[in-house]
């Protein structure tokens, strides 16, 4: 197959970035977008060009790393999923492929199309976890937990921290992110003890890396690789609620 | 400086040795620990947990990663699940069967005192990731359920839907945030360890490169820890991640580190098939699908080209199910892999190159939903996944060079020539939790005080080297991709050091890779510079080890003249083609010494020979 990319190329954080375009021909069908990029990157560097600095590394959908937008959307056109599992096939020779990087003020490019996502493990930081002391730990079974109470945090906890919905919300905001981890934590017994301060913390972190609000436009929902329902952002919602209240009251 | 190769392990029985090592190991006292400062390269289950573990206990850590935050370690991936011998199934597990399967599925060819360990604190590690939250997946009564894996006739598997790997590193992760956040661990992301500070015989420090800047700077530390991942990618194609690599273990090593069994690679029977040479890495298909799935091909050649509907059952060889029929599709990875390399060998793989055999799940969906929902089989074939060699360590995870501790895939110690499925993250995790914390203060409690500053003339020598290396990297004025050497090492490697194995085979690729080193010296291309985002020169750094290092897996595997596990040398098989082990001779560890003073010299190898005081050596059945 073959087509025309225009590529974001922006030496480093300080300078001014534009999109480039490049010719891609010959691309075989079966080939991932990734592997495209890789092919288009080995035919730059024979003609002593720079190649295009793109961050990846499973390629099978987990770690989160590839951080795309293309032709405006996160992720690309094959949700949900993330851009290493989108598959050439997908798109018409003769296309003009536009590919950025995600579009956040908290990330900021660091080259070409990779971005520093730093913001989001400073907000796991400030309370996305449980304090459990290693060793400290009751005999597993001793905790029954409800299958469907397990089942959703396991829904909530299978963000895979890319950043997408951050980049396709209008806001910049960085809510179903950080409702995934919270709602995650609360759904379970073990998780309750801290569940006040952690969203109390979580939130106010998130709001001081200056992500946007939340206006329930669910375009987050709609490009999460890991199909994250919107509806815990409702939950995060709820949980930051009730603690405010619990503290505005004294507990 | 190499003493005799004495893996320190304590006497007693062996269901007593880790109990009366931990009670007679020195401590550090709380308001002593924060004088210490350990260095713990890597951020996956077992430097994750290191770090959170070791941070919570007082001491100062730095931890550093390749990725641009320590939640992608390759960790992440790993899908089916994690092994431990609760017994929660009434099926009679124990931690002894844990620990025979262990033994016995690695052809015994690990230390018997390492791997009883392992499966000691199998439990604990449930425990603990249940008190972090990981959403293990449950039965309708609220308790914990499991799954079965290869080389087990118990379900001794934990799971988190198809993402285990991703939920055990998430719990890992966030107690490490809770330590970032606390301010005893120092998180350094995107950050590589181009090489390892030996002062006065002892691991003091690492320098680095930071990969968004190119700076390249000293730490010194009281020791350090390697959880840097296997080495899968020496191959070019496999499971792993890309930037997975053998930099930090091989540097190490070229330090006076011991690289012990580096030929034993585990070849993973449930691939997606190879498609295109455009193709940067394989897909994996958990082992559990196996579980529920029935492994076959066509039992005549002229039936392979047909669509698998069109075969009857009785045109059908369930070859895993025919020949280890007590096991079946559960057989062990070697035996497996091999079994799938056989039957297309003989002509009767499927799909592009006869290279794929059918993993069938009509029999599951019908059990299941009473429906046949899978119209046509998955085609699906062996791929390289996991190293069961690395850096050798003694019982308490400690290399020979003092003060340097391996833990991890980085090692080698818990899978002998085998891993079996689901024991990785439990090694791991048992290593970053519940060894390496009462084993470190051990050391640390000898050497007080002896931390170097970092401009000791050894960071000095060590800082230049890598500064060398560097521009000799980037003035190589070639015309040649650092993919296209990488691929041809890759395939080489495949075919002679592959799933198979053979003396002639060896040497040809003992020949080779020479050509190959000159070659990439002389032709490939590396834009770009030091002080920049230079994701070239990064890869160029991991390549260039990766073609040393082959070499000494080659030689590894050419020395050992027996096969065992996934060491399969076509030289020694039982008349059913069964791997021929030669206990008499090689019932031992083969650690490789550096050799040479820059240029590659032929390394020293020395023996830890293993001794069985608890399980009798047999020919491994699976019938
Ligand atoms: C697809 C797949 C599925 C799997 N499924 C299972 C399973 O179901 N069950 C099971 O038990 N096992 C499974 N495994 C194996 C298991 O996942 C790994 O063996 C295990 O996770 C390795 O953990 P680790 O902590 O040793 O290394 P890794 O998780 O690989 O972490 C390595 C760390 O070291 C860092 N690092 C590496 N080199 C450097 C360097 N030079 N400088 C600085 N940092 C560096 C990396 O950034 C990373 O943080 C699977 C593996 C794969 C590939």
């Amino acid at each position: 197959m073959n087509f025309r990319l225009r590529v974001w190329r922006q030496k480093d954080r300080q300078s001014v970035g534009k999109l480039v375009e490049y010719e891609a021909p010959d691309i075989p069908a079966a080939a991932s977008f990734l592997e495209m990029l890789d092919i288009v990157n080995e035919r730059l560097l024979l003609r002593g060009e720079d190649p295009i600095a793109f961050d990846s590394d499973c390629r099978e959908g987990i770690c989160g790393t590839c951080a795309l937008t293309i032709n405006g959307e996160a992720h690309g056109p094959d949700h949900p999923g993330a851009a290493c599992e989108l598959y050439m096939r997908k798109f018409q020779d003769g296309d003009t492929i536009t590919i950025e990087p995600f579009r956040v003020r908290c990330f900021p490019v660091i080259k070409d199309l990779v971005i520093d996502r730093s913001a989001l493990d400073r907000i796991v930081q400030a309370g996305g976890f449980i304090s459990a002391r290693t060793g400290s730990a009751p005999e597993a079974n001793s905790i029954p937990i409800a299958k469907p109470d397990v089942d959703l945090a396991m829904e909530a906890a299978a963000c895979i921290g890319c950043g997408a919905c951050a980049a396709a919300c209008p806001n910049g905001s960085a809510m179903l992110f950080t409702a995934a981890k919270v709602s995650h934590l609360a759904q379970l017994p073990q998780g309750d003890p801290e569940r006040g301060r952690r969203v109390l913390k979580m939130v106010r972190t998130m709001d001081g890396e200056g992500f946007g609000n939340c206006t329930n436009t669910y375009e987050c929902e709609a490009v999460c690789p890991a199909e994250i329902s919107a509806s815990f952002i409702a939950k995060l919602n709820r949980e930051y609620a009730r603690a405010s209240l619990r503290r505005s009251a004294g507990e | 400086m190499i003493g005799s190769l004495d893996p320190k392990i304590p006497g007693g029985p062996l269901a007593n040795k880790w109990t009366n090592h931990k009670d007679h190991s020195r401590l550090i006292s709380p308001n002593n620990r924060r004088k210490f400062e350990i260095i713990i390269v890597g951020s996956g289950l077992a430097g994750g947990s290191a770090a959170a573990t070791l941070g919570e206990l007082g001491y100062r850590v730095k931890c550093f990663c390749y990725q641009d935050s320590p939640r992608r370690a390759h960790s992440i991936a790993a899908q089916g699940g994690i092994n431990a011998a609760k017994n929660y199934q009434n099926d009679g597990d124990s931690v002894y069967r844990l620990f025979y399967d262990t033994i016995k599925g690695g052809d015994f060819r690990s230390r018997e005192a390492n791997v009883y360990r392992l499966a000691e604190v199998s439990g604990n590690i449930i425990d603990q990731c249940v008190a972090q939250g990981v959403p293990f997946a449950r039965e309708y009564s609220g308790y914990l359920a499991n799954r079965s894996f290869g080389g087990a006739q118990v379900s001794r598997t934990f799971y988190a839907r198809g993402q285990t790997g991703q939920q055990l590193l998430l719990g890992c992760y966030q107690a490490l945030c809770r330590q970032i956040a606390a301010g005893t661990v120092q998180m350094f992301p995107q950050t590589e360890m181009l090489d390892l500070v030996v002062v006065d015989g002892h691991a003091k420090g690492i320098v680095t490169r930071n990969l968004r800047t190119g700076k390249i700077d000293n730490h010194s530390g009281d020791a350090v820890v390697l959880a840097t991942g296997g080495y899968g990618n020496v191959f070019y194609l496999s499971t792993n991640a890309r930037g997975c690599n053998v930099t930090a273990t091989y540097r190490a090593y070229k330090k006076g580190a011991l690289f012990a069994n580096p030929c034993f690679t585990q070849i993973h029977p449930t691939c997606i098939p190879h498609s295109g040479e455009y193709q940067s890495k394989l897909t994996l298909m958990s082992e559990s699908l196996r579980n529920d799935g029935r492994v076959w091909v066509p039992k005549r050649k002229e039936d392979c080209a047909k669509s698998p509907n069109e075969i009857p059952e009785s045109g059908r060889d369930y070859y895993l199910e025919r020949k280890y029929p007590s096991y079946g599709n559960l057989s062990p990875r070697d035996i497996s892999s091999r079994a799938a390399k056989e039957v297309c060998d003989e002509g009767r793989g499927v799909g592009p190159g006869g290279r794929g055999v059918y993993l069938d799940f009509t029999d599951a969906i019908e059990r299941l939903a009473g429906e046949n929902a899978y119209d046509i089989p998955m085609r699906i074939y062996p791929a390289v996944h996991y190293t069961m060699g690395g850096l050798w360590v003694d019982y308490n995870l400690m290399s020979n060079v003092p003060g340097l501790f391996v833990i991890g895939e980085a090692n080698f110690s818990d899978h002998g020539a085998n891993r079996l499925g689901a024991s990785a993250l439990m090694q791991g995790l048992a290593d970053g939790y519940f060894v390496l914390p009462y084993t470190l203060p051990n050391y640390l409690a000898a050497h007080i005080g002896k931390r170097p500053p970092t401009d000791h003339p050894e960071f000095r020598k060590a800082e230049t080297e890598v500064r060398a290396k560097t521009d000799k990297l980037l003035k190589i004025d070639g015309n040649c991709s650092l993919d296209s050497i990488h691929r041809e090492l890759g395939m080489l490697l495949w075919d002679k050091c592959g799933m198979a194995r053979n003396k002639a085979g060896l040497e040809e690729a003992l020949g080779k890779i020479p050509e190959l080193r000159t070659r990439f010296w002389r032709e490939v291309r590396v834009p770009g510079e030091n002080e920049d985002f230079n994701q070239s020169l990064e890869r160029a750094g991991r390549v260039a080890d990766f073609l040393e290092f082959a070499e000494l897996m080659c030689i590894d595997a050419l020395t050992r003249d027996e096969s065992c596990g996934a060491h399969f040398r076509e030289e020694h098989q039982t008349s059913e083609g069964e791997a021929l082990r030669d206990d008499e001779n090689f019932a031992t560890v083969f650690a490789w010494q550096f050799q040479g003073n820059g240029e590659i010299a032929r390394p020293k190898l020395h023996r830890e020979p293993l001794h069985f005081e608890t399980v009798h050596l047999t020919q491994r059945s699976y019938k």
